[in-house]
């Protein structure tokens, strides 16, 4: 019966995040770290790292190789702590990489930002994702970036299936060989202007993938990356925060 | 264990001496296999290959589900440029993918196989010619025939394989599908990245949707083979978690196949629920899909009173949304006529393919490792497995239903236990103190929500580990998916494959 349909919509209740900018996550929550100036033995620190995204002297986190497993700041609490900062995405690759006394949120380099993106794509952002080995964790979220409860749809933005009808393409996981061919032809299919995406940590840098035999990362050699979109897997809410800053939506 | 002439006798997880297990002749281990699989409960869970110096060791697994054990037996062979082995495929059907693998990765030849293709194009495979792209698939001369091939990039945002029909009209005759393009390298990344948080991360990253299911499945391993030993009370956070991710995962499963039923009601109240399931995960242990709560010896992420009590308070309104979502669309004929007797398949048919989990008990077989080879606290509590009979879209969506629901009285029911325990549950064990078992072998099942993942590791004379396996349920399943397409419209696929939800990455690994 209708009624009944009705009384279970009722029931669940509005899901939508009304603004998408200002939700906290809960604490354990692994975001933008923070490393402070406490003298640490610092060869200890990075050889507990899984994927060697800890630099010395200074210290310094890459977000774009952290797998988000806090072992650091298990081990180092008071050297090393991760925020909630969930917006985390940027443009440029060395803004990924976190140095002792870093406090600043991570942001997009405006200047950076290629003229036809904000111009194009600021009312309108269509995307083909592709999964270039990736684990189904990272697919999932960009799949909950549409869902009722993130719904990125308000925005304009969306992932579409063919990659004529798009505006860029999404590229998550680590690429794998077998996969190399598939994203070239994907790719090329997008008319130009098309932007360029990394989602997680896999697609950014390989992550604990990084270094397998398995792997043909060559792709990347040839293109400028538009966004880069850290966490294993990006959260829903990064995501959608680091595209409005790229095509300027999110309210300042 | 015990041990008799021709296998060795070990519980899930229990480690043992590399010696302990008998080597065939490959004559005899070809007759026991053909003998000992003639019992429907009796299956295997792995047969594979790994090199130690100039010999290939061949070790398989079969599991019998009434006695509870898994008998281990193997046979050898030297390296050379040619190696052949009669294939056991022909009489024992679920065997092809084991010996396909074989095929890839060492070139052994199995004579008169029936179906010797490549699984997964390994990077490090035996025959580099072979090409993915070239993939031999099976054809039918016909000129009323045509072929659609979709893949390996799919419409939706998922990962990537290749389907083939063979359609007769909107009929379809028979789908074969090509995996492989997800290929990482998981388990030889296993043994170039030694560090034990570098592999209890791998385990977290063979499959996403089930980095608590494998991630159990490693550290389960890792214990047993280094003797660490673990308390009861992180025994049970542990089957929470797993439970948890069954629940997750079982309502998004809903929620995708009432898209493919076109209810849009149930796609987003089942998909909306299955949120406050990985956010309170996300709260236990800051990830959505539960990394980081599983590390060999003990968490970093304690279950504690607030956590218990939120997670009690989410399981009730769970139940409210999900129950009346749930009876109304098992009751809503117009979805039923697209779910019953679509994609069906026999109990005869998965018994053949060696089919796990979900796809074995929605079709009559009663396969279950939380029952047949428990591990921890599975031991103590009461699983009910359900098994349907139909075989059918309708089983795949009923099962879920039936298993959320078994999941969160096993999860209330686990609560209750935990609360009288006050011990916490411990720190993870330092890196490097883990010190395991030298020249030994040691097998780890565990009932994800797919079915049973299987983690087989060997060390060597230094207690390192040499080979590391890994199975998920998908490799298995798979062949039901296509088994379900044959004789259906082409436009049932969508749904049969959303009702199955099988792994791409921990097929291809």
């Amino acid at each position: 019966m209708l009624i009944e349909e009705i009384q279970i919509l009722n029931r669940l209740g509005k899901q939508f995040i009304p603004d998408v900018t200002k939700p906290q996550l809960p604490g354990p929550f692994k975001g933008r770290p923070e490393i402070s100036s406490e003298k640490i033995n610092e060869d200890v620190l990075a050889s507990l790292c899984p994927a060697g995204a800890i630099g010395k002297a200074p210290v310094s986190i890459d977000m774009g190789k952290c797998v988000m497993c806090g072992e650091c700041a298990f081990s180092f609490p008071s050297k090393i702590k991760f925020t909630t900062d969930y917006k985390i995405a940027t443009n440029v690759r060395e803004r990924l990489i976190i140095k002792e006394g870093d406090a600043n949120p991570i942001t997009v380099d405006e200047r950076e930002i290629r003229k036809e993106i904000r111009s194009l794509y600021g009312r309108s952002l269509k995307l083909r994702q592709i999964s270039a080995a990736g684990s189904n964790a990272d697919e999932a979220e960009l799949n909950a970036c549409g869902n009722p409860n993130f719904d990125m749809g308000r925005f304009g933005i969306e992932f579409l299936a063919s990659p004529r009808h798009c505006d860029g393409v999404v590229i998550t996981g680590p690429i794998s060989e077998n996969m190399a061919e598939a994203v070239q032809v994907c790719y090329d299919a997008v008319p130009e202007p098309k932007i360029l995406i990394l989602a997680g940590t896999d697609a950014i840098s390989g992550g604990i993938f990084a270094g397998s035999g398995a792997l043909n990362r060559s792709f990347l050699d040839a293109y400028t990356v538009d966004l880069y979109v850290p966490g294993n897997p990006p959260h829903p809410l990064t995501f959608i925060n680091g595209i409005l800053e790229l095509i300027q939506k999110r309210k300042k | 264990m015990e041990t008799t002439s021709t296998y060795i006798t070990i519980k899930n997880q229990e480690t043992i001496p590399l010696s302990l297990i008998p080597v065939l002749d490959y004559g005899n281990f070809y007759k026991e296999v053909v003998a000992l699989m003639k019992a429907p409960h009796i299956h295997c869970v792995n047969y594979y290959a790994y090199q130690k110096d100039e010999t290939l060791k061949f070790i398989c697994c079969l599991a019998d589900d009434v006695e509870h054990n898994i008998k281990i037996f193997s046979h050898e062979m030297a390296k050379k440029e040619k190696m052949q082995l009669t294939s056991i495929t022909r009489e024992v059907y679920a065997f092809h993918i084991y010996e396909r693998e074989i095929t890839e990765n060492y070139g052994v030849e199995f004579i008169n196989s029936p179906w010797s293709k490549p699984v997964r194009y390994a990077f490090n495979r035996a025959d580099k010619n072979k090409l993915i792209n070239n993939y031999p698939f099976y054809k039918i001369a016909s000129d009323e025939l045509h072929e659609v091939g979709v893949g390996p990039i799919h419409a939706g945002v998922i990962e990537p394989g290749h389907f083939r029909f063979l359609c007769n009209g909107e009929t379809v005759l028979h789908l074969e599908i090509q995996l492989g393009w997800q290929h990482r390298g998981i388990e030889d990344l296993f043994l170039k990245k030694s560090s034990l948080l570098q592999r209890t991360i791998l385990s977290e990253s063979i499959a996403g949707d089930t980095a608590i299911g494998h991630s159990t499945a490693f550290v389960n391993l890792m214990e047993s083979m280094g003797k660490v030993f673990i308390n009861k009370q992180l025994e049970m956070e542990r089957i929470i978690a797993l439970e948890l991710e069954r629940i997750a995962m079982h309502v998004g499963d809903l929620g995708n196949m009432n898209i493919g039923l076109a209810y849009q009601l149930a796609s987003s109240v089942f998909g909306t629920l299955r949120t406050p399931v990985i956010n309170y995960t996300q709260t236990w242990c800051g990830n959505r899909f539960g990394k980081g709560i599983n590390r060999v010896g003990g968490t970093h992420y304690p279950f504690t009173y607030e956590l218990i009590e939120t997670l009690l308070k989410l399981l009730d309104k769970f139940e409210k949304s999900f129950k009346p979502m749930s009876d109304r669309l098992f009751s809503l004929s117009s979805a039923l006529m697209r779910m019953e007797n679509i994609g069906k398949v026999t109990k005869t048919q998965m018994q053949l393919i060696g089919a796990v989990g979900m796809a074995a008990r929605m079709a009559g077989i009663s396969r279950d490792v939380r029952i047949s080879h428990p591990s921890g606290t599975y031991k103590e509590i009461t699983i009910t497995s359900e098994t349907l009979v139909n075989g059918d879209v309708w089983a795949r969506a009923y099962l879920r239903k039936l298993e959320i629901k078994n999941s969160m009285d096993y999860i209330r029911n686990l609560i209750s236990e935990h609360k009288k325990i006050k011990e916490p549950s411990g720190k993870p064990i330092a890196m490097g103190e883990l010190k395991l078992a030298a020249n030994s072998f040691c097998i780890s099942l565990v009932e994800g929500w797919r079915g049973e993942i299987c983690h087989a590791a060997v060390t060597n004379d230094e207690g390192e580990v040499i080979h590391y396996k890994v199975k998920d349920p998908s490799v298995h399943n798979w062949m039901a998916l296509a088994l379900s397409l044959r004789d259906l419209e082409i436009s049932d696929f969508p749904i049969n494959n959303k009702s199955y939800n099988l792994s791409y990455c921990g097929h291809d690994l």
